[in-house]
């Protein structure tokens, strides 16, 4: 899709899982997978067949549904070597619980096991397995990081970024307080205890103010509407994006929440 | 206490908002979590420790009755005696028992949270024996007539200006100019109290950390000294201890508590861990004439065997609380029931059923950072999904809720309607999203919008806007 020739025969497959936030909200995050991919030498792929991974089901109790969703994008993807999302939670959701969804039935344990295996994150996908040292990106700009908390804590998570951030000309990483805590998003957590929801994230950006930073980068698209959504609230400045976009070098699009400059 | 599990909601909003409550509840997240970091840096072996924590308690699951006997042949040949509850209110009779055999008056008891599960001192008082709490936290919250609000803190969620009215309020034979303003003050205070209290009491009540099988040993791990003087005073000692606290040997018990202090407070030893076995023999100097250990199961052994049996490997340090980004929000009142916080979100739908609980295992963005932190390795979130599960199938979840997951459902499983419902969708709500790309406020996203910005979408969905540009290359030949 991307090249032909011989560099196809070496240049891995890789089904891009875009995650319904960035296929719903932001599809800026999903051009700067792209390019992040096929910079890396990355054949890219983009099933139409994808909604979500199942994560409102799976979290709210309901087996049947996330299993049927599942299969479906097992299906969708297995036949590529490698499914990259770039969500932290949506790639652990893929690679470390699909397969317990699929425990003790001999026809997909292992087929869900296989696919499990391919499963990335974008950013520890580019350091971790493409060896990707340098995006080649260039921004001014006083950076904060925030961990989210599936890719940190189910898929190690923490120092990728930012090695790849370090070697961003312009960017200067200012590390907030606690960059490792909840941002209180959790899913439908966050509406469904509004309130707590709110206690949690009022810290949070509480720290990303403290932090001197003018620009927030996360991971994962559900993380950064929520601060963003709070900092827009509180007036802030702060720009928020889905730090794709910087390592890609493509921020001409508005910041999340945000009108431009 | 009464439980309130199910009101967690309207519990939490009101602790967001108690102003007293928020200032103690900073310290929670000051006091605990940078002293368990240094403590588990400076042990390198800490997480194989961890390993081995849960290694030998997995293993005395798989042999609890095994253990259970062992243990009870170990008490009775020290001249002890166990009796064995099936549920709280068993428990509650035994103990009484025990204190009206000893013509007890007053008890005094040290920090235990199963005398809390099984609401002995209510009981007690019913029947007119006075327990005294000699834990400083405890013996506060006991004034107040408060339950704890931690498993190893009980009255974290006061500040020392309140505790310090509480005292001049009910140590009224105390001088009136007494400095009270220091923390080591009060402490002295309480001390002063409670020593007479040790003297005259006729029963000392423990709950026990471990119970070991091969020597009918009870450890206790305390902070002020005060559970060996509840325990070596009375003339007779009553263990009271739920089933899974058992360990198969001394050893084992020292590979645990190797990873217990510095989980719960940071200390690499607790100041006091004291190992009892039986009353007092001939030649010792003290110690109880009677040795008496209540063994608790109150649900736990159905758990044996479920997919909730992970979670009889606690040891109750309290670091997944100390963690918790909720806790830390609302502290451990709003959980509404004995055990709060991550823990108490497994524990309690266990053994108070789900129906009652429903709302605990819900409160949680599954941030993970308790299962991080867990020094025995219990998977608490993928548990509290467990019980989502169980209530998913029994409708026990919202009905909104259930709803709106089936209609979101029934869209993510058919891609291609999902897709020509989201191509108009999203540009419909991006044009609405205007020149601030940003909604205040949203129909049905009262949720979201009441406390902060929804984002605006775009646009075009990523895979309408990706299938454009793939045609476009094609029509251009590239």
């Amino acid at each position: 899709m991307t090249s032909s020739g011989t560099k196809a025969a070496q240049q891995p497959r890789v089904g891009l899982f875009a995650t319904c936030l960035v296929d719903l909200f932001r599809p800026s995050v999903g051009f700067a997978s792209v390019k992040l991919l096929q910079d890396a030498g990355c054949e890219v792929h983009v099933p139409v067949a994808q909604t979500c991974c199942g994560q409102p089901a799976y979290n709210t109790g309901d087996r049947a549904d996330t299993r049927e969703i599942a299969e479906q994008v097992i299906e969708a993807f297995e036949e590529f070597d490698f499914i990259v999302a770039p969500s932290g939670s949506c790639a652990s959701m893929l690679r470390k619980h699909y397969p317990g969804l699929f425990e003790g039935d001999a026809a997909w344990e292992d087929r869900a096991k296989a696919f499990s295996a391919k499963c990335h994150e974008l950013i520890s996908f580019l350091t971790d397995v493409m060896m990707v040292r340098d995006t080649g990106a260039a921004l001014e700009a006083r950076i904060t990081y925030h961990d989210s908390c599936s890719g940190l804590r189910e898929l190690g998570i923490k120092e990728q970024p930012r090695k790849l951030l370090g070697n961003v000309s312009g960017v200067e990483v200012r590390e907030m307080t606690d960059s490792d805590v909840c941002c209180g998003f959790g899913g439908t957590f966050c509406v469904k205890y509004s309130d707590i929801s709110n206690a949690i994230v009022t810290k949070k950006v509480g720290n990303i103010d403290t932090s001197g930073a003018d620009m927030l980068l996360a991971g994962d698209l559900g993380c950064l509407m929520n601060m963003a959504g709070k900092l827009k609230r509180q007036g802030s400045d702060v720009e928020v994006r889905h730090v794709a976009e910087v390592l890609a070098g493509m921020t001409s699009q508005p910041p999340i929440a945000g009108s431009g400059k | 206490m009464e439980l309130t599990a199910n009101k967690f909601k309207a519990n939490a909003s009101k602790a967001l908002v108690d102003a007293q409550l928020q200032k103690a509840l900073g310290n929670v997240e000051k006091g605990f979590i940078g002293k368990r970091q240094k403590a588990a840096d400076a042990l390198p072996e800490f997480d194989a420790l961890r390993d081995n924590a849960r290694d030998i308690k997995n293993h005395v699951l798989e042999h609890l009755d095994l253990y259970l006997e062992e243990y009870e042949r170990k008490v009775t040949a020290a001249g002890g005696h166990v009796h064995w509850a099936e549920t709280a209110e068993d428990a509650r009779r035994i103990v009484l028992e025990i204190c009206k055999k000893a013509n007890a008056r007053t008890v005094t008891k040290g920090k235990s949270m199963i005398t809390e599960e099984i609401a002995l001192n209510d009981h007690l008082e019913a029947n007119g024996i006075e327990p005294v709490e000699t834990d400083l936290g405890e013996y506060i919250i006991q004034l107040r007539g408060e339950h704890p609000s931690h498993i190893i803190a009980p009255a974290v969620h006061l500040n020392k200006e309140q505790v310090e009215g509480d005292f001049r309020r009910v140590h009224t034979h105390l001088p009136e100019g007494r400095d009270l303003s220091e923390p080591v003050s009060l402490l002295s205070e309480a001390r002063e109290v409670l020593r007479q209290r040790y003297f005259a009491a006729d029963v000392g009540i423990t709950g026990a950390n471990f119970l070991i099988a091969e020597t009918g040993t009870s450890v206790i791990v305390t902070n002020e000294g005060n559970g060996d003087l509840t325990q070596t005073l009375g003339k007779v000692h009553v263990v009271v201890a739920s089933i899974e606290k058992i360990v198969p040997t001394l050893e084992d018990t020292s590979q645990i508590l190797r990873v217990l202090a510095r989980s719960a407070t940071g200390q690499d030893m607790s100041v006091y861990t004291t190992f009892s076995t039986g009353p007092k023999r001939e030649e010792d100097p003290d110690g109880p004439d009677e040795y008496h250990v209540v063994l608790l199961d109150n649900g736990r052994s159905a758990m044996l065997g479920t997919e909730y049996q992970d979670m009889l490997r606690c040891i109750r340090c309290g670091a997944c609380m100390n963690h918790c980004p909720v806790y830390h929000a609302v502290g451990g009142h709003a959980y509404g029931s004995v055990y709060p916080g991550p823990m108490g979100a497994v524990l309690t739908p266990s053994l108070n059923g789900i129906d009652e609980t429903g709302q605990l295992p819900n409160a949680s963005t599954f941030c993970g950072r308790c299962e991080a932190v867990c020094p025995m390795r219990i998977p608490l979130p993928k548990m509290m999904r467990h019980w989502r599960e169980r209530e998913f199938e029994r409708n026990l979840t919202p009905a909104v809720a259930r709803y709106g997951l089936k209609a979101w459902a029934f869209f993510a499983k058919r891609p291609k309607l999902y897709r020509f419902g989201a191509s108009f969708a999203m540009p419909l709500l991006s044009l609405f999203g205007g020149t601030s790309r940003r909604f205040h406020s949203l129909p049905f996203a009262g949720g979201w919008t009441r406390h902060r910005d929804l984002p605006a979408p775009e646009g075009r969905t990523f895979l309408q806007a990706w299938a454009q540009r793939e045609a476009q290359k094609q029509e251009t030949g590239q």
